[in-house]
């Protein structure tokens, strides 16, 4: 008997108020017994009344005990226990195809360490001077200067500044407060002596900066023997004893009250090093040229914090306090200063000025470093997306089958989302782990403090978005892709016949995705290579002295500049000092200009802006610097008193053909040059030198250098060395550095960005091998009979390895293509910034891609001659 | 085998503590037992509901078929397994009813109890 289908039916609607409230397994059956029943009571008490039996009979099954229904014998699975399934599924494979898993992992966590690294990073420089309560109101007053037509700008202001704030602005700001530079000073309680690194500060500094109190007040400045002290300074001063109302001495001279204990700083904070704060009233009364300085507008020496009252903005004050100095000071007017504020918020990544107009800061490094972070994981979603497509025939099979038994496209793509989402997860704690190892490495080289913040549920919020974002992105192209295989063809097709329904096309997804992660990589690898280049050809610039075995002592103390000569006399004794001289600026930096220089042939419009180093007779030979023309200062004549040695650099500026003797005028006297220098790198070694003089002024002096004897080791130079300046300077501590470890601190930030650049492209290179790597295996694996029928019939393994490397080489060489005009560009524009730069020489380039096409090589030869060198009794056998 | 003899044993024990408790067999559940026993082998709802309209010639419904059947289940005196989809229902399947052994000794039980009370009433009832 046969069921004709177009028969009369039940109440529709009667059906779907069971199937609504029935549990599926039960619907079945009794939507079975309403139907036979129905079907017998047509015949017997015909159509309508048998209808309404059916409808009576629905109602009827309304009853909570049938609703419940009994446990079905067949699951019913919910989108829970497919999840399950999925994730079983996933499991299996993981573990199944253990080479494609470690890769897939490895590359994913690598990637995801990686971007957690940079984020963090990122993080912390966005977060940096968060610490201060009122951050988002304090700024530093700043001025642009424009002299011989280029504009400066500079954090240094003058005293009068303060008080023409105060006086004509008042109702904009909350907060005033001047501050000196961060100094080093010697502090010391009885007989322990450390030095620090300090300010001189107005009293309203700490309120302003919400120092934290931990004892004591931070009030106590307005009196000018009073001082505040960090922490870590209190608790090596004092121990566990209270430090409050101590008396400390600084620098040997002056007695300080201690009033307050405030928390140290944080790193992440400008005022990191700030570890006291002393009071300015004391500054002022000390030091002669402040008190000087507070009516002269000409000396911009001092640093000045403000907080903006909160009905203003940092752009209205600024328009307001623009002409300040112009209007006060008429001297200063022809310089054209324009005073502004620089709110705190951008101190740390706005602070380059090029002629007057911000430029890219710090910023660029954060936007730069995001961007590598977000390609190199990119490059590992590549690989994961590379390796399930790849690897798509193997589970066509299953996408088949599951969807002749009825799984719907959506639920194969939520299958392979769900898997690509499980290998993130793995990746994310692989990734964690690998974070704690690498974390402190990571901070020596950018500088850092970093922690992960394994406390804050944000962290792992993020963290886990991050996860799920990078599980979508990996698998959303294998989840579309393989959803999309048509039952029918999979199923019927054996292994051969499917790569051909597989279409020849079907490989250019793939193909475009191993050019981006080649393309990514070797612009990295270009982009390392310049910035190591550049940095070398830096320390390769001539410095003009000789900097190993050059000891510099700083003048902390006037204990030792109390006798000069005898100083001189027991250092040379002790045997480890060859020549000793002292000086006004450190070996490799000019930290004082004159713009009052005049000479005979000076351009009236130009101005005399020079270096000014005041330095000792033997300060030539003990630094080691090279007389080009004339003569080093000698003792021997008296008229050096007003003599000058000037740099090459100096010569250039003034013009002067036979410099050479020429008469130069400053400050009231006539001084004649009597010798030329070769430039010593002053500044940074990647910008020009700065024109220097260099006069015997011994009562500048503000560092000691000694040249140390070659035959002594150094420990045993030092030792002999600190006895002498124990003596001469019993307040403080013996504290030196070496001339060479300063030079070296001047490549400091570019060495960072080469470290991390060459991080970086290295992990993008691993990454982006350990994918070829692995869709080398596939293929080999994939044309095993091939291989082996090829070797059959007599191919070489020469041929067979050709034959596999060819395509991938091909590959790559399409990436080089891109990748060089891209690097070029970029290369080319950050070189811009630097006056001393290197070529782009085209070795760069071809150093970068020729290693692009080794290491592709090797990584794809090592799978292609696997395959190559299998017996083809072996892989032809299995059938 | 031994799941044979497992499950026999099992009845006899559900049974008996059953009767320890003295199950009530209402008078509806009663029929449906009876109507399952008469069509063994092939006892599914729509079965039943045709064996009882009937034997007891009046209209039942399909929901009070079910619940009782289902109660019967709980009580353990019939079981059921899904049996082949047949085409008048619609290649729908079917839920097949077995009186168990409990089940048996409960209409048994009815039966004799009846019998006595029969057997019990004076022939006087009848004049």
């Amino acid at each position: 008997m046969s069921y004709k289908p177009n028969r009369e039916k039940p109440p529709r609607w009667a059906t779907l108020l069971l199937q609504l409230f029935c549990p599926a397994n039960m619907a079945n059956e009794l939507e079975g017994d309403l139907d036979e029943l129905f079907r017998q009571r047509i015949s017997s008490i015909g159509l309508r009344r048998a209808r309404l039996r059916y409808l009576k009979d629905v109602l009827s099954l309304m009853r909570p005990s049938l609703l419940r229904g009994k446990p079905s014998e067949y699951p019913n699975p919910n989108p829970i226990d497919m999840l399950q399934n999925y994730m079983k599924i996933a499991f299996r494979n993981l573990s199944k195809n253990r080479t494609y898993s470690a890769i897939n992992i490895a590359g994913l966590s690598v990637g995801m360490t990686t971007a957690i690294l940079i984020s963090l990073w990122m993080w912390d420089e966005l977060s940096y001077n968060k610490y201060h309560r009122n951050y988002d109101r304090i700024a530093r007053v700043m001025q642009h200067q424009t002299y011989n037509g280029t504009t400066s700008t500079a954090v240094a202001t003058p005293l009068p500044m303060r008080a023409a704030l105060q006086n004509e602005h008042a109702s904009e700001f909350t907060h005033i407060a001047s501050s000196s530079w961060t100094e080093d000073r010697i502090l010391a309680f009885g007989d322990k002596k450390i030095s620090r690194k300090g300010n001189c500060v107005e009293p309203e500094f700490p309120i302003m900066m919400s120092l934290r109190v931990i004892k004591g007040t931070v009030t106590g400045l307005e009196n000018p023997t009073s001082a505040l002290l960090a922490e870590s300074v209190a608790r090596a001063l004092f121990g566990d004893d209270d430090p409050i109302n101590k008396t400390i001495k600084v620098d040997n001279k002056n007695y300080f009250k201690v009033t307050g204990v405030y928390e140290d700083l944080p790193y992440g904070t400008e005022f990191r090093d700030v570890k006291f704060l002393l009071p300015w009233s004391f500054f002022l009364q000390t030091e002669a040229w402040v008190k000087r300085s507070e009516t002269n507008w000409g000396n911009n020496s001092f640093l000045l914090l403000v907080q903006v009252a909160p009905h203003t903005s940092f752009d209205l004050v600024s328009n307001k306090i623009e002409k300040i100095k112009a209007r006060h000071a008429k001297e200063e007017a022809r310089f054209n200063p324009r005073a502004f504020l620089h709110p705190m918020s951008r101190w740390h990544l706005y602070s380059e000025w090029e002629n007057g107009v911000a430029v890219r800061g710090r910023i660029q490094f954060v936007w730069l470093f995001g961007i590598i972070g977000a390609f190199v994981l990119l490059l590992a979603c590549i690989n994961f997306m590379n390796l399930s497509t790849a690897r798509s025939q193997k589970r066509a099979k299953e996408v088949g089958i599951r969807k002749a038994v009825g799984s719907l496209r959506r639920q194969l793509i939520t299958q392979f989302f769900s898997e690509s989402i499980m290998v993130s997860v793995l990746a994310f704690m692989f990734a964690l782990l690998l974070l704690q190892l690498i974390l402190p490495w990571f901070n020596q080289i950018a500088d850092k403090q970093i922690t992960f913040p394994w406390a804050h549920a944000e962290s792992w919020l993020v963290g886990l978005g991050f996860t799920l974002a990078t599980g979508l992105l990996a698998g959303s192209y294998p989840a579309i892709y393989l959803s999309a295989f048509r039952p029918v063809k999979v199923l019927k097709a054996t292994g051969s016949s499917l790569r051909l329904h597989a279409g020849r096309y079907d490989a250019i997804p793939r193909q475009t995705l191993v050019i981006v992660q080649f393309t990514v990589s070797i612009t990295l690898v270009i982009g390392t290579l310049v910035v190591l280049r550049q940095i070398q050809h830096a320390k390769d610039r001539p410095v003009g002295f000789d900097r190993a075995g050059l000891l510099t002592v700083a003048m902390n103390t006037s204990d030792l500049r109390a006798h000069p000569q005898a100083l001189r006399q027991d250092l040379l004794q002790t045997g480890a000092a060859l020549n000793m001289a002292t000086s006004s600026s450190p070996t490799s930096e000019v930290w004082s200009s004159d713009a009052s220089f005049s000479w005979s042939g000076k351009d009236p419009d130009q101005l005399g802006d020079l270096g000014t180093v005041g330095i000792t007779h033997e300060y030539g030979k003990t630094v080691g610097w090279q007389v080009k023309q004339g003569r080093d200062f000698s003792s021997n004549y008296t008229t050096d008193r007003l003599a000058m040695v000037i740099n090459e650099s100096a010569a250039r500026f003034m013009g002067l053909k036979e410099a050479v003797g020429t008469p130069v005028q400053w400050n009231g006297d006539q001084y004649k040059i009597i010798g030329i220098i070769n430039d010593v790198v002053t500044g940074s070694p990647f910008m020009p030198i700065q024109p220097t003089v260099f006069m015997l002024k011994e009562d500048w002096a503000s560092f000691i250098h000694i040249r140390l004897d070659p035959n002594l080791n150094a420990r045993e130079a030092l030792s002999r060395l600190e006895p002498v300046f124990k003596k001469y300077n019993p307040g403080s501590p013996f504290e030196y550095k070496f001339a060479s470890d300063e030079y070296d601190f001047k490549f400091q930030a570019e060495e960072r960005i080469g470290k991390l650049s060459t991080t970086f492209a290295s992990l993008a290179i691993f990454i982006s091998c350990l994918g070829l790597f692995g869709l080398a295996t596939f293929f080999a694996e994939q044309r095993q009979k091939e291989i082996g029928l090829r070797k059959v019939l007599g191919a070489s393994i020469v041929q067979l390895w050709q034959m596999l490397a060819k395509d991938f080489v091909f590959l790559v060489l399409i990436s080089c293509l891109i990748a060089t005009p891209i690097a070029y560009y970029l290369m080319h524009d950050w070189l811009q910034h630097y006056t001393y730069r290197t070529a782009l020489s085209w070795w760069i380039f071809a150093v970068a891609l020729c290693g692009a096409l080794v290491i592709t090589l090797i990584t794809v030869s090592f799978q292609a001659l696997k395959a190559a060198l299998l017996n083809p009794v072996k892989s032809l056998k299995n059938e | 085998m031994i799941a044979v003899m497992v499950r026999y044993l099992l009845d006899i024990y559900i049974s008996n503590v059953l009767s320890m408790k003295g199950t009530y067999l209402g008078e509806f559940e009663e029929v449906v037992l009876l109507a399952v026993a008469i069509r063994t082998g092939d006892a599914y709802g729509a079965a039943v509901v045709n064996e009882i309209e009937q034997q007891l010639g009046r209209a039942v419904n399909l929901g009070a078929v079910h619940t009782a059947l289902h109660r019967l289940e709980e009580k353990g005196l019939v079981k059921s397994e899904m049996g082949g989809a047949t085409a008048e229902r619609g290649g729908r399947s079917k839920r097949l009813y077995v009186v168990t052994i409990a089940g048996l000794r409960a209409l048994e039980e009815i039966k004799q109890l009846r019998n006595q009370m029969w057997d019990n009433i004076p022939k006087i009832a009848w004049s």
